[in-house]
């Protein structure tokens, strides 16, 4: 069975700042990133579906001590947004000084934009992230 | 299904910069396992060998296969579990499974890991590894950066603030360090104060150095036989009564339990039901504290605390021994050390020498212990219990 919506798709529409989906045509969930399944029923009939990229940040962490080729961009802040359509992503939160945000940041709504990460040797190329703003 | 028992275990010591290879420290724990059980080499029919990030450490792929080799258990059938820092307990479950179904009567299982020569940055990367590459680790996301968004929803879910959250956090490390002073195979002997762990350097907020177990070197081993076999090779089998193990999606994709990990409450009642035993019945645990939010995390999952309440029973003193539950008196993996594919096996000897009562001169004996459990998380989700019983 053909993969519905794969990650290098993902991740070029990502470039464009357009966020895809899929959506169940079993029980309508939005599954986001995406799979080869519904997350919540397991099922296969899915519809690849553009997001709003609009959410809410529900936890954080402000990274000290980054992963290899990546101690320059620290402290950085990495976020969960829960989507306005349901499911959950991870990003980067940008215009924040991240030495001083904290337990507020919860409940912020958000708006999606994107940066790519170039990628290292163990990456497999490279791979645009969701870079959420603040939009309240 | 047999009935399945531990005969032997070894250990190393867990510590920075090991002068040995990860071949070499299976060795020496694995020979202390056969010996400790009368057994020769020649005896194991098989080997379960945990080991995650040898590929970065020492370039060295395929490590079960030479193990077997330079222990002199020539040909038989090695496997590589990897599974984070839950590899070990994956080989020693599954060892289990294979004595009990009858295929082997004698199993080796245990892991091996040399972490610290990869250095911080390298380790870091690696141990990220255990998160989703694609749609997670783009951004930058750490394993500290885990548990350490786990603390903050943690807080925003049960309504506690950060501040109360993280002395209780400060309380599981200095619990641990307490307990590691004694524990002559530990990383790190030395007593630590909620002062100390509160005002040590950030590492991924609201994580600090002191809420986080070290990069490690170590190895450990036990050898699992069948009960007819084992009561003939030791007066103390410590019989493997109930086993779990369950997957988990990427961390975006546990939305709907988290902070909760639901593969952890899966896990443990697949062993609780096993083994016909609940939470009630654990009289000494070992868990999964790779960070101090993760074990008050844990202890929910496993039954001891009401979600919400975990970090309570630090506050009350209650996993001390002598007390309600008693964890982690290893030191943990804060203290003993996190040789992450030994971790799970590790445990496993922890339990056993508590079971089998070993540990009065080491002062950290928990009088009478019948029933442990083990509990390892691997990456960001997947689980592996055992529970063990001495006879
Ligand atoms: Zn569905």
């Amino acid at each position: 069975m053909e993969y519905k919506l794969t990650f290098r798709e993902y991740s070029e529409s990502l470039k464009r700042d357009k966020l895809l989906g899929l959506k169940c045509s079993n029980c309508q969930t939005i599954t986001c990133p995406p799979k080869m399944t519904c997350q919540e029923c397991g099922g296969t009939d899915l519809e690849v579906t553009e997001l709003s990229g609009k959410g809410k940040i529900v936890t954080y962490t402000v990274i000290y001590v980054a992963p290899e080729g990546r101690e320059n961009e620290s402290p950085y802040a990495v976020v969960l947004v829960e989507l306005e359509e349901g499911p959950w992503i991870t990003g980067n939160l940008i215009d924040i000084d991240p030495a001083r945000v904290g337990m507020e940041l919860i409940g912020r709504q958000v708006k999606l934009g994107h940066k790519v990460f170039s990628g290292d040797k163990y990456s497999d190329g490279d791979a645009a992230r969701p870079l959420f703003s603040f939009a309240d | 299904m047999r009935r399945v028992a531990i005969a032997g275990v070894g250990h190393t010591d867990i510590m920075f910069d090991s002068p040995k290879t990860e071949v070499e420290m299976f060795a020496e724990a694995a020979m202390d396992a056969i010996n400790e059980s009368n057994l020769k080499p020649n005896d194991i029919q098989a080997i379960n060998c945990g080991n995650a990030l040898g590929d970065f450490s020492e370039g060295q792929g395929m490590v079960q296969s030479y193990i077997a080799d330079d222990i002199g258990c020539f040909n038989v059938p090695a496997t590589r579990f990897e599974s984070a820092c839950a590899s070990a307990t994956l080989g020693i479950r599954d060892a289990a499974m294979w004595v009990a179904s009858g295929q082997y009567d004698i199993v080796l299982a245990g892991g091996t890991e040399k972490a610290t020569a990869m250095g911080t940055p390298l380790a870091t990367r690696t141990f990220a590894m255990g998160e989703d590459s694609r749609y997670d680790s783009p951004s930058g996301m750490t394993f500290p950066g885990f548990f350490a968004m786990l603390a903050h929803l943690y807080c925003s879910r049960y309504n506690i603030p950060l501040e109360k959250l993280k002395e209780q956090m400060a309380m599981v490390s200095v619990q641990s360090h307490h307990y590691g002073v004694n524990n002559p195979h530990a990383q790190f002997k030395k007593e630590r104060t909620v002062e100390q762990v509160l005002s040590s350097f950030m590492i991924a907020s609201p994580l600090q150095l002191f809420d986080c177990c070290p990069f490690s070197d170590g190895a450990a081993a036990v050898v699992v036989a069948s009960e007819d076999v084992a009561k003939k090779l030791t007066d103390k089998p410590v019989y493997i009564v109930g086993t779990g193990q369950a997957s988990a999606g990427k961390m975006s994709a546990q939305y709907k339990y988290l902070p909760r990990i639901r593969a952890r409450e899966v896990s443990v009642k697949q062993a609780y039901d096993m083994a016909g035993l609940g939470p009630e019945d654990i009289d000494i645990c070992e868990l999964h504290d790779c960070f101090s939010i993760a074990s008050i995390i844990a202890v929910e999952s496993l039954g001891f605390a009401d979600f919400g309440h975990g970090g309570e029973l630090w506050e009350k003193g209650e996993t001390k021994i002598g007390s309600k539950i008693p964890v982690n008196i290893s030191g943990g993996l804060k203290s003993k050390g996190h040789p992450i594919g030994a971790t799970g096996a590790s445990q496993t000897y922890e339990i056993v020498k508590q079971l089998r009562g070993e540990l009065v001169d080491q002062g950290r004996q928990v009088e009478g212990a019948r029933v442990g459990l083990v509990d390892t998380l691997g990456g960001d989700g997947l689980s592996c219990n055992l529970i063990l019983k001495a006879d």
